[in-house]
Formats: structure tokens, sequence, C-alpha cells
């Protein structure tokens, strides 16, 4: 029997928001891509929540964007209501959030991926991957078709093994009913890579005309939209947006669920996967919260194509009949008609610690995963290391240096540390806390930060990075500048510091020194600033956060210096840890285990102490030798 | 290696002279702040290299002791960084104050094996030396571990643990907020932790005024000596002082019932306290005494239980014999240069511990006891005694650190920065507290917030 044969340079495993973005980073750096998908239909579905980016998560879109990834200019073409988070708190914790119609957002993903060049999509399910000598050489479907390829990129998602519940219900099948693919996972055993199995899961879509909104209180956009991307023209989002609605549970609610607490398969032991602390099913919390007596739903369209609405705060896997009853007791639900069932799903996914932070595998060169199959969650967080991925990929087969970002770089950067770092038991989420620079790490300089290495690598055009040297430059004048200004009392000053309640000047001062003062701020000081240039928008805003925070950004500088002397040394890959005397045995076993790059990385792996770092150091200043 | 470390590094003997040694690039900048030669002109950054100066240390204005000054400038030092040596002549607590001095002044408290793994990275040892060096460096460390918490008195541990919970909640309150502002409001927040960092900072300040006085610690086995009046405690105590063992210090606030002296016998460093002789009494002021006491076994490491061996066990020794039943005891059965009137045997019977004759009177038995002393606690871990020092001046240094740090949160309150600006230094402050307990931050975090607060989706 004769097989279909194909030869290109990358097959990516998968088009959900990792598969998409790993694609286009290959095809866009030239190399001929396969992306495979079960359904093209599904290509980057939101299979959950209806949005993209919130806390931490917004920082990842907008890091991604200044690399040249795809969700931030997918998102602002489709996006119904846009929001800032946190504006009232510093900076360094702004956080877009935009609702998305889904369906558009699926649909613009796939526009753009078909107009790319060197792109394939094939629709087909990838059972087995072919390995020789430690290298991957292609894979192979189920169609018993084998595409021999140079690098793959695993971005199956939610798929592997896939297996719905709510209640005693349960199907074999990923999310929304689609196939699983249920053959790659002993391809990958079979190849020494240890999987784990995790679950998270999804609340009840309702039907929108069924809801009575007059019980609930309604949510809306921010007035002026700011873009994810730092390519889209902020004009071209000022558009009518959709609200959403906010509503809460009582205690009937929590009655009801802990009268059918036995009928959970989380507490039966039916699901035997690890599910996410950080977003519990609703029997989860009241629970585990039973303190509370009313938790917050929010109700948000799954976009303009459906009256579907999704219900956030109620993901469940409780029965159907509990699920009917549990979410009628809700304000403005009383009549609400289920369109979906809420359910949880359990798959299989790796233990990314046999992952360089490349997003390669440490035992198999050229072989590259992304996204919930590392152990994440979330849209954005698959997204990001997709790009990563894709584009690490791309350096393997043209034989150039990979991109890592660091800790003290981006959100991007902690993210993937994390996850082949750390002993991850639950599906990972990003949060603002785990970033430990993150003033630094702030969403408003994401292209300053990251836009010359989207260049370097080839994702980001010249005339864009040029335009970020540009804004940097100004930056930095007008910074300059304004230290250097003094400035003393006169009319139109005092006027202005008595309106902000702001003491009077005494003597001179710096208009730094001004601008530092909590209740003022660079652009409230305009009138009594006449040297002031004219400058765009976002190049106040940095003069404005840089000056306003100097001392703390300063001081986390000074942590990210010492920071990087531990991440510059590195450690050989073929070190042998039990030449290393002394080390103690757990140590040993973790550093055996993890094989961390640097020594940054080693002291970060739990149960690995100051001590053992001192005398991994004192080993390879002699193993240098 | 940035840093300028300091520590002891003579072994805490009573013998008079000991070492304070300082390493990196800024100790001659360091020894300058500190040291006044007799003429006060002296600049002693600009002393020949490897010289010897006499002079004083000094804090501020106040006169710690009368010192020698070794200055060795990089290369051709043990650690191949600048480094200054001060010989300090007025016995352990100068030295400490020596130690506390300089490291006011910016050096940093040497981590346990630190000049000797400086010393290897800057090529000054061998390389063949590696496997010793990297022994060094663990066994200290694991000591340092062991002592650090050994050494910590229960109550301190207690307030510790407790200071770093409210903090923990406090940041993962703050970040869940932020993580969920849907969710989770920040509304009159900073006003109430304003409060919590105010009274943090005062269970801080008391704990730093513990430290300073040197109660925080447990320098040395708290060995207690208990007994009858006219039992012979204060023979024995005399004779455990006497000759070649010197009391190194007695401290303030002593009562009149209780004395509490150090003792040093072979590198041993034991904490004596004799209490008054315990008697049912109506007495008001003995009676207190006698609580005391009582108070002061319950907390001690060892006691000495000195038995009358010249009269049958009384009433005051059932007390007595009822207070010692979970501690580790020496029953010392004295005064055998008389008569006995209570068998020994019977007396190892009822008190069920080790019983050994002296005689405090013609220092027969002692060489025995302090060989029992050692063989109860120090198997192996002699020649580590100066690190009970070094812990000390890190735990101080730990507070002060996480002192610091909150006085910055207040700040940041005071000056209305937004709230995620306050999790910074209540951080700092948390890992800073960590390092007395000995525990890394790891996941405490997230962990704290996913079990506390409920978050949304």
């Amino acid at each position: 029997m004769k097989n279909l044969t194909v030869t290109c340079d990358l097959v990516v495993v998968g088009a959900g928001h990792a598969g998409c973005e790993a694609a286009l980073a290959g095809a866009r750096l030239g190399l001929s891509t396969v992306m495979f998908t079960v359904s093209v239909e599904s290509i980057a579905l939101m299979p959950c929540n209806p949005n993209i980016g919130g806390s931490s998560k917004g920082h990842l879109v907008r890091e991604l964007d200044a690399l040249g990834g795809e969700m931030g200019k997918n998102i602002d073409k489709t996006f119904l209501q846009s929001k800032m988070l946190n504006r009232s708190k510093g900076p360094a914790v702004h956080s877009l959030r935009a609702q998305a119609d889904k369906q558009a957002y699926s649909n613009a993903m796939r526009k753009t991926l078909e107009e790319t060049e060197n792109l394939t999509i094939r629709q087909g399910e990838v059972t087995g991957l072919l390995v020789e000598n430690g290298e991957i050489r292609g894979v192979k479907t189920h169609s018993g078709a084998v595409y021999y390829c140079r690098a793959v990129v695993l971005c199956t998602g939610t798929y592997l093994k896939a297996r719905c519940i709510y209640g005693d219900v349960s199907t074999y099948t990923g999310p929304n009913g689609l196939q699983a693919a249920n053959y790659l996972t002993d391809s990958l055993k079979e190849l020494g890579i240890e999987m784990f199995r995790f679950k998270t899961g999804t609340p009840a879509r309702i039907a929108g005309n069924t809801i009575d909104y007059t019980k609930m209180e309604e949510q809306f956009g921010d007035e002026r939209v700011v873009p994810f991307s730092f390519s889209t023209d902020p004009e071209s989002v000022q558009i009518p947006q959709k609200s959403c609605w906010l509503t809460y549970t009582n205690e009937t609610t929590h009655d009801i669920i802990r009268k059918n607490l036995d009928r959970s398969p989380l507490f039966s032991g039916a699901i035997e996967g690890t599910g996410p602390r950080y977003c519990p099913s609703i029997e989860d919390k009241v629970v585990r919260f039973a303190d509370k007596n009313r938790h917050q739903v929010f109700i948000e369209p799954e976009g303009l194509y459906t009256n579907e609405m999704y219900v956030g705060g109620m993901s469940s896997s409780l029965p159907e009949d509990v699920q009917e009853e549990m979410y009628h007791s809700v304000s403005g639900l009383e009549n609400a008609k289920i369109v979906k069932n809420a359910y949880a799903i359990e798959y299989d996914c790796i233990n990314a610690r046999q992952l360089n932070p490349t997003l390669e595998f440490k035992k198999i060169k050229g072989l590259f995963s992304a996204g919930q199959f590392n152990g994440s969650s979330g849209y954005e967080e698959a997204a990001a290391q997709g790009l990563i991925a894709g584009i690490n990929a791309a350096m393997r087969v043209k034989g150039r240096d990979m991109l890592v970002l660091d800790r003290s770089e981006a959100y991007i950067g902690v993210l993937i540390d994390d996850l082949v770092t750390k002993e991850n038991r639950e599906p990972y989420r990003m949060m603002t806390s785990r970033a430990e620079y993150r003033l630094l790490l702030r969403q408003d300089n994401a292209d300053l930060r990251l836009r010359k290495k989207g260049y370097e690598v080839g994702l980001v055009d010249e005339e864009t990075y040029r335009k970020v040297l540009e804004k940097e430059a100004l930056i930095q004048k007008e910074i300059r500048r304004v230290e250097h200004t003094n400035i003393g009392s006169s009319q139109v000053l005092d006027e202005l510091l008595e309106t902000y309640g702001s003491t009077p000047l005494k003597s001179g001062i710096s208009l730094a020194e001004l601008i530092r003062r909590p209740e003022l701020s660079y652009e409230i000081l305009e009138p009594a600033d006449p040297g002031r240039p004219v400058l765009p928008w976002d190049v106040k805003e940095q003069v404005n956060i840089n000056i306003k925070y100097d001392g703390y950004i300063r001081r986390q500088k000074k942590q990210v210096e010492q920071f990087r002397k531990l991440e510059a040394r590195r450690i050989p890959e073929n070190l042998d840890y039990e030449k290393v005397g002394s080390l103690r045995i757990e140590a040993r076993q973790k550093l055996e285990l993890f094989r961390p790059v640097s020594i940054g990385q080693a002291s970060r792996i739990s149960g690995v102490t100051p001590a053992d770092i001192s005398v991994l150091l004192v080993y390879l200043e002699q193993y240098g030798k | 290696m940035d840093s300028t470390i300091a520590a002891i590094s003579t072994a805490m003997s009573p013998s008079g002279i000991g070492i304070v040694r300082m390493s990196g690039k800024d100790s001659m900048e360091v020894i300058s702040r500190v040291y006044r030669s007799k003429g006060g002109k002296k600049d002693i950054r600009k002393a020949p290299d490897h010289t010897i100066h006499y002079g004083y240390i000094y804090d501020g204005g106040e006169c710690i002791d009368e010192v020698l000054v070794m200055i060795m400038k990089s290369p051709k030092t043990y650690t191949g960084e600048d480094t200054v040596e001060i010989d300090c002549h007025g016995g352990v607590l100068a030295m400490k104050r020596v130690l506390e001095t300089v490291l006011k002044n910016g050096a940093v408290v040497a981590e346990p094996g630190e000049f000797t793994k400086r010393a290897f990275l800057n090529g000054r040892l061998d390389l063949s030396q590696a496997e010793a060096v990297m022994d060094v460096i663990q066994s200290k460390n694991e000591f340092a571990l062991k002592n650090s918490m050994n050494q910590l008195k229960g109550s301190v541990h207690r307030a510790i643990q407790d200071i770093r919970g409210e903090i923990l909640y406090q940041i993962a309150y703050i970040e869940s907020a932020l993580d969920d502002p849907e969710h989770i409001s920040l509304e009159g927040y900073p006003q109430e932790l304003q409060k919590i960092v105010d009274n943090l900072l005062k269970k801080i300040q008391k704990l730093l005024e513990t430290a300073s006085d040197g109660k925080m610690i447990r320098e040395g086995i708290r060995t207690v000596i208990l007994g009858k009046p006219n039992a012979g405690k204060s023979s024995l105590l005399n004779v455990l002082l006497g000759e070649n063992r010197a009391i190194v210090t007695d401290i303030a606030g002593t009562t009149r019932d209780i004395l509490e002296e150090y003792i040093h016998f072979h590198g041993l460093t034991l904490q004596m306290i004799d209490t008054a002789g315990i008697r049912n009494t109506e007495d008001v002021v003995e009676k207190i005494g006698v609580g005391k006491a009582r108070d002061i076994a319950k907390d001690a490491d060892l006691i000495l239980y000195v038995a009358d061996s010249s009269s049958p066990l009384d009433e005051n020794d059932e007390e007595i014999i009822s207070m010692i039943r979970d501690k580790k005891t020496i029953v010392l059965y004295n005064k055998t240069d008389l008569a006995p009137c209570l068998d020994m045997e019977e007396l190892k019977r009822v008190t069920e511990k080790p019983v050994l004759p002296i005689s405090a009177l013609e220092e027969t038995g002692i060489d025995e006891l302090e060989e029992m002393i050692r063989d109860m606690f120090f198997a192996g871990h002699i020649s580590f005694n100066d690190e009970v020092y070094i812990t000390s001046a890190r735990h101080q240094e730990a507070l002060s650190q996480a002192f610091e740090s909150l006085k910055l949160v207040k700040r940041s309150i005071e000056d209305g920065m937004p709230e995620d600006f306050y999790s910074i230094d209540l951080m700092s402050a948390y890992e800073s507290l960590g390092k007395i307990l000995g525990e890394a931050v790891g996941e405490d975090l997230v962990n704290e917030i996913f079990s506390r607060f409920c978050m949304g989706k």
C-alpha cells in the first residue's frame, strides 16, 4: 500500500491559539509550514470564555504583538467591548481586556492564515512522531501519510485523549463536541515523554432572549478604547460596544449545589485530572468559600452571530438536571434556556520540565511544544508560547540562535521560565504577582522592550522598528529636559497647585520633582511648562511613568542586574551531577531532573538551597579549568 | 560577590582575643568609618599593604574596644579581596559589638562558608581543594540552619511566624484584587493596611530590642542549677566558674534570686542560671523567686539538680524531682566528702536520671560532669560554636531589613502610591523574615492567594 509523503520545513500540530501563532511565525520566517487541525472549522476557537486579555494576560498579548505575533491584531478587528482594568492602580498593573466575537475572531484568524505565504492548512489527525537519533524527522497521520520535516511544534491543547464530563455523563471528545486526538499520547510515551493529566471546565451557554436583564447590572466598556496592537490605528477601534451583565448567585443556588455534591464527578472521584485552583467550578467555590453567601456571575455575549451568552463564574460539572435548577436560581436567569451544558474536560499534557526555555524538548532536537499541551491554561498563555515555539523552530531550521526571554524582559519570559522550572501540578495561569520585576514589564512599554527582539528575529519590519527607536529617543530627550527644568512660583503654577490640592512652592524646584507629587502628573503641569515640545500621547505617557515612579523603577533595575548575573552563568548541557561532591541528595535529584541551563534557573528549582548553588558555583569553577 | 562580608573568625572562646574579619571591595571604606587611631588622625585607607595598626573601634561616639587592625589588600589575601582583620581584646561581648558596628557601616554578615567560597572563586585556593570547599560550605550551612532554628527562642519563632503570616495575607489580598479587580475591591484598604503595618513595625521593633539585649538567641546551652537550700549550688557554680573557666559576661537585669552567667569550657558555652533554693514557703519575696525558678526550669536545655547526699530527700527534693521529669537532667550526688545519708541508687531510682557523685567543695567529679554534658549535646558540632554568634548577627540583620521594608510600605501609603506598590516592599519584608526561619518563599504567595481568595471566571 502506498501512502502520501510530503516534505516541508515545519509541521505544527493543532490550530488553536498556540498553533496559529507558531504556524504564522514559522511561515513568516520563510519556513514551508504545514498546520494540522482535526477540523478547519475550529481554527482559533475560543471554547471557554469569550474574551482576550485581562490582568497580566493583557500584558502577554501586548508583548506578543511587539514581537510580531497575531493575537493583538486579530482581537482589535473582532472585539465587542474593551476595558483597561486596574486603571486606578499603578501603571504596572493596568491591563487590557476585550470581549471577543468568537466567530469573527476565528474567521479573521483563518483568513490571515490562508493569506500567509508558505503556510498550508491541513485537516487531519497526527498520530505519531518520527524521531531518529534524538532528532525529529517528521510526523505520521491517522490516514498513514508521512510528513517529513525539520521541526515540529506540538500545540494539541485539550484534545489529547480528551474526555468531557458532567454528572455521570462522559463523552470522549474534545471541547464543544469536537473530535479528540486519541493516538498521539502513546507515541509520545514511547519516546519517553512524561505525561500529566489535567482538567479544566467551562460554564453553560444560555439563550440571550430568555434572560431578564432588568435584574442585572449593565457593564460597559471604556469610553475611549485602547487597541491591543501597537500597529492598530487607535481611531479604528472606537466602535459601538456591546454590554456585559453582572448578577449574583445566592443561598438558594448554594443550597442546590450542596444538596447535590455527591452527584458531582469532582467529589465522587470520577474526574482524575488536576484542576486549576484559580478558576474553580461553582461547586468548588461553594465548598471552599462556605462563608460567602453570594458569588459574582458575569453574563457575556459569545458574539454577534448568536444570542448565546456565556455565564462567567459558574463553570460546573454537576449533572444536567442540577445545572438547570442551579442556573435558574440566579437572579435574572429564572426562565433562562440552557443551550449548552457546563462541563469539565480532562486531557493529557506534558510535564514541561522536559523542555528547555526555548520550548524545545531537551531530549529531542527539533521538537517544540506550546500551550495547554505544556500545562498552561488560557488563550493568551497559549498564544505567547506558540509564538516563541514557532520562532525557535524557525531558528533551529535556519541554524540561528534561539530566542529566550528572561524574567526581567517579559511576562512571556516569566511564563516560560515558570513552566519549565517549577513543579506545576495544575494548569498554569499567568498572574501579575508572578512577575517579580513587573514595574519594568508594563503593558505600555512592551514595544520599547521587545520590538528590537522581534526585529532581530525577523518578524518585525525595518520601518516599525525604526519608529520605536525614534519613540525611545524622544522619551529620553524629554525626560532629560524635565529633570533639568527648574521652575519657580508663578501665577499659572500657583493656581494649578491649588486646583489639585498641592502644597504651594516655597522655592524653585525641578519639574520632575513636581511630577513626582502623587496628586500631580506630567500632563497636569503642561500649562506651567512653557518650554514643552509637542509630543505624541504615548511618548508623554512614558515620560510621566518614568519620572513619577523613578525611585521604584531604579530599585527594580538594580535587582535585575543581580538577577542577570546569575542567569549569565551557564551550566554545561552534559554536566554530571553525580560528580558534584557535597550536593545534598535532594538537590542532586532535582538538578538531574530539571537540568537547568543557568545558575539562575537552578536557584529557582524548589528544593535547591543557596548552599547548593554555592557548591555548584565552586564545582563549575573547577570544571571550567 | 559585590558585597563586603564580615564575620567573627575565631572560635568564640574566652581566650580574650578574637578576630573579626571583613572581605570585599568596601573593606577599607568600612574600616575607615569605624577605626580611630590613638592620635585620631590616621587615615587607615592610606595605610601600606599588610600592616598592623593600633587603635579603637568606635560606634558613632562610643568606643567599643581597643584593637589591632590588620590591613591586607587584594590580591594577596585569603579571599583574594581587600581584607581587614580586627583583633579585639575585650572578650566575646566586645567582639560581637565590633561585628555589629562594621555591619552597621556597610558590611553584611557572611554566609556560612563564604570566606572559603570567595577564596576559591577568586582563584586563591588550589582547584584540587574544590571538594573540600564544597564540603565546608554544605556542612556549615546545614549546621547554621539547624543552629538557627535551635537557637531561636520558641516565643521569638512564633512571633516571627505570625508577623510573616500577616504580611503574606496582605500581599495575597492586594494581589488577588489586582488579578481580579472585578471580584475583589481595594476600596479603603490603604488606611487599613497603614494600621496593620504600624502594628507590625511595633512588633518587629520589640524583637529588635530583644535581639540587641542578646535575649533573642539562646547562646549556649541554657543550664539551670536547681537544689534545695544549702545543697551546694553556689559552690558548684563557683567551681565551674573557677580558674580556667572564665565568666564571659553577666547579663544586666539579673534579679536577686536568679543569677545568669556564661561559662566556657573546652569550646562549650553554658549559660548558667542559679536559682534560689526551691522551698515551700509563705514568705512572699521568696515565693516569687521560687515561681521564677520553676519558669526558668521549664525553659532550660539542661538541669543540674544538686542533691545533698548528707541529708535525706524532703518535700523540696520531691518538688524538684517533679519539675525535672521531662527535662534533660544530670543529678549531682553532692557532698561526697561528708558521711552519706542518702542512698545513690535510691536517688537514681526516684529521679530516673543519670546520677554523678561529686564534691563541689573538694572539686571532684567535675571533669566527669563536663564530659557528660558534652556527650549529651555536642557530639560532632563543637568546632562550629562560632556559628552561634554569627547566627545572632544574621537574625538581627534580617529583622532590620524587614523593618526598613515595612517603613517603605508605610511611606508608599502616606505618599498615596497605588496599591500595587505596597506589595513590592511587603514581599521584601516577607523574604527577610523568612531568612530567620530558614524558609524560602517559593509558591507561598500563589498558594495563599488561591486558598484565601475566591478568584473569578
